[in-house]
């Protein structure tokens, strides 16, 4: 039993201060007292970074009962230096002695407590303060172990990969559901045209139309200039560099331009709807509208998805202006085209049908973007994590479908004889 | 050997006590001194509107000071001052012999560790649970503690701030607002403070569970020497458990001091304050229980 912890032991029977500056600098082993007096005297940093250090020894008592005396701070900031050697304490211990210990928390308390319960050991020499707190944190904790967070992998795997599949199925069902509860709150709408929320929608529009206009513009133009450019490079090579401007006009009104500003106004407003819908779950505003008869699917779902259903062909049609313009500046500068005889170009070379495949997209793509966020928006539930989740979703779901739709109507429209 | 040691520690006492009254705490030791907060011709303004000027008030080591004030006399501003996350446009601040006031937002000064906040909502984080809650401090302050001796903390805290056991495991969603505020309070003792700062404790709380939350924080004050600073509407937690009143108006600290020498001021808002129908029925209950 003795000399489990010789550390302790041999320390003991030293000086205390000189114990304390040997843990920091240990002078050469029979080094006597006055040379670590030196020591201390030449650094008198270590002073500083030197503080009492919990600490525990065993000592024999009578019935093979060891008693186990703590010294040293017993605090939360010094517990982490003798709890793994606490914890390591096998045998029979009788007492906990806490007559050395010179500052004690609840921390402190507490230990003493779980290892007087552990070996069934009674405390003495405990201080008023002590014994204050040893009657505070007495009857807290037992030494049930916690309950273990993680599964086992072989069944984690499998149940995750369950869940998840499940979720995505509730998911499709749900974005349905909720776009049936839409139209059948539009419908009401129209039914009572008071209840709507004109100046809702307008904010709205300007939200995620005007505001947005910058943004989209500079970005089309600089897609039309590099779809010019390098066709131009291209074709060049069948000394067909005219057909430049069927490439810029064509591919902008049919594709391009919706597509862009619909991945353009899934990133700004889809993220908007589901982050400002989030938060206002979140802060219980949402229940308090329904508690005072308002409903949000009507205050705050239809607003934002019919502002993005108008603004979206609107936004479509300026970006691929904005491209061809771009294009018809490249004409200008690189293939000698001016610009004016460019754009009289587009004019012949675009077939009507293919400003129509845009726009028919267009609110499409709007609705899309709309749902997602407002969807996920709604969805928030319980912490802010949950917001920041559910905005990526509602933008990485809505781009996707975008796309995915986009492939469809591009298929659709090539076969209908508008290609 | 022995007079050795003697030398020894002679000289290291007096390194350490050179000036005692300058001299850093050592990091083990309790604070000493007789005021743990001093605020001194404090002076906040927000644009045009001062909130506070030449506001001074100490706080007696081992109280528990009530702070009260009507809306808008700038409770919570005095709070947030003192802790550190309002900068004050003029004045000086110490708290445990250091000022707050000179320090940056985020300097590390030594008292973050030595004081407890529960915020008027308990602000916990809400992608933790509980037990994670009660953990962060330990695993900021003191990153080299096992995670089990880390558990082990955080569940006998939630335990002694009176929530079941079962809460350790929960999310802040899924408890009432009760709940929420004991969790709180587990999270503001996790480094076994000396100062506690409590924004509004009992406010939201049904009239049982605020005597229990008073009654705890008693506890909690003279089992573990605690220092409070407590911002509150409540008149029974002021008649139950406050040492002492500080009053908030016309930008300052009117009065400070227990309540009945707060009645001999006879200032209107503090008479009004306590000898309104509220005020007085607190007196009644706080006689029928003496009596």
């Amino acid at each position: 039993m003795e000399g489990t912890c010789g550390v302790a032991k041999f320390r003991q029977t030293h000086a205390t201060a000189a114990m304390r500056a040997q843990r920091f600098i240990a002078p050469p082993m029979g080094t006597n007292c006055t040379l670590t007096l030196v020591y201390i005297s030449v650094c008198p940093h270590i002073l500083k970074t030197m503080s009492e250090a919990a600490d525990f020894a065993i000592q024999d008592g009578e019935g093979g009962n060891a008693v186990l005396a703590l010294s040293g701070p017993y605090l939360v900031s010094t517990i982490a230096q003798v709890d793994d050697a606490l914890r390591a304490i096998d045998g029979a211990v009788g007492t906990i002695d806490l007559s050395q210990v010179s500052e004690i928390d609840t921390v402190g308390a507490w230990v003493a407590c779980r290892i007087a319960e552990q070996h069934d050991a009674q405390i003495c020499g405990a201080s008023e303060r002590a014994q204050r707190l040893i009657n505070a944190v007495k009857d807290s904790g037992n030494e049930a172990d916690m309950v273990p967070r993680e599964r086992p992998i072989w069944l984690r795997v499998p149940q995750d990969l369950g869940s998840w599949v499940m979720v995505g199925c509730v998911g499709v069902l749900n974005v349905v559901g909720f776009l049936g509860q839409i139209l059948t709150s539009f419908g009401s709408i129209i039914r009572h045209p008071s209840r709507f929320r004109m100046r809702a929608l307008v904010h709205q529009i300007e939200l995620v139309g005007v505001d947005a206009l910058p943004i989209i513009g500079l970005m089309s133009f600089l897609i039309g200039i590099v779809i010019a450019q390098q066709g131009a490079v291209q074709l060049a090579q069948f000394g067909a560099e005219t057909l430049t401007i069927n490439l810029v006009g064509r591919i902008t009104l049919r594709e391009l331009g919706v597509l862009m500003t619909a991945i353009m106004v899934a990133g700004r407003s889809g993220s908007a709807f589901a982050a400002q819908i989030g938060t206002m779950k979140l802060t219980e505003e949402v229940d308090a509208m329904r508690t005072i008869g308002i409903s949000p699917t009507e205050a705050l779902v239809i607003p934002r998805i019919l502002a993005a259903v108008i603004m979206m062909p609107l936004l479509g049609f300026y970006a691929s202006v904005l491209a061809i313009i771009g294009g018809a500046v490249v004409g200008d500068m690189l293939l000698g085209i001016p610009f004016w005889t460019f754009l009289e170009r587009v004019k012949e070379v675009v077939p009507t049908f293919d400003l129509w495949v845009g726009l028919i997209k267009a609110p499409v793509f709007g609705l899309i973007v709309g749902l997602a966020g407002c969807y996920h928006g709604m969805q928030v539930r319980g912490n802010s994590e949950e917001v920041g989740k559910r905005t990526t979703l509602a933008v990485v779901s809505a781009i996707f479908a975008v796309i995915v739709l986009d492939a469809f109507f591009a298929v659709f429209f090539t076969e209908i004889g508008w290609g | 050997m022995s007079e050795n040691k003697t030398a020894v520690d002679a000289l290291v006492d007096q390194m350490l006590d050179q000036n005692p009254r300058q001299r850093e705490p050592r990091e083990h030791e309790r604070f000493r001194g007789d005021y743990p907060i001093v605020v001194r011709g404090l002076e906040n303004c927000f644009g045009e509107q001062k909130v506070h000027e030449d506001l001074s008030l100490e706080v007696n080591r081992g109280e528990i000071l009530g702070v009260v004030g009507g809306s808008g006399t700038g409770k919570s501003v005095l709070m947030r001052s003192i802790i550190g996350l309002q900068t004050p446009s003029a004045g000086d601040i110490e708290v445990f012999g250091r000022s707050i006031t000179d320090a940056r937002p985020d300097e590390e000064i030594g008292v973050r560790n030595r004081w407890g906040v529960l915020f008027q909502g308990g602000a916990l984080f809400s992608t933790l649970t509980v037990g994670e809650n009660v953990e962060v401090p330990l695993r900021q302050f003191y990153p080299e503690m096992s995670t089990r001796m880390r558990e082990e903390i955080a569940r006998y805290k939630v335990i002694l701030s009176g929530l079941p056991e079962e809460a350790c495991s929960k999310f802040p969603s899924e408890l009432s607002g009760g709940m929420r505020k004991r969790a709180g309070l587990a999270r503001a003792l996790a480094l076994d403070p000396e100062l506690l700062f409590l924004d509004e404790p009992t406010a939201g709380l049904d009239p049982i569970g605020a005597a229990a939350f008073d009654r705890l924080t008693r506890e909690l004050k003279e089992t573990l020497g605690l220092t409070v600073f407590l911002i509150t509407h409540d008149l029974d937690t002021l008649y139950e458990i406050c040492d002492r009143v500080a009053v908030l108006a016309d930008r300052q600290v009117i009065a400070v001091g227990t309540i009945p020498e707060l009645l001999e001021t006879d200032h209107p808002w503090i008479d009004e304050y306590f000898n309104g129908p509220r005020g007085r029925a607190a007196q009644a209950s706080q006689a029928r229980a003496g009596g």
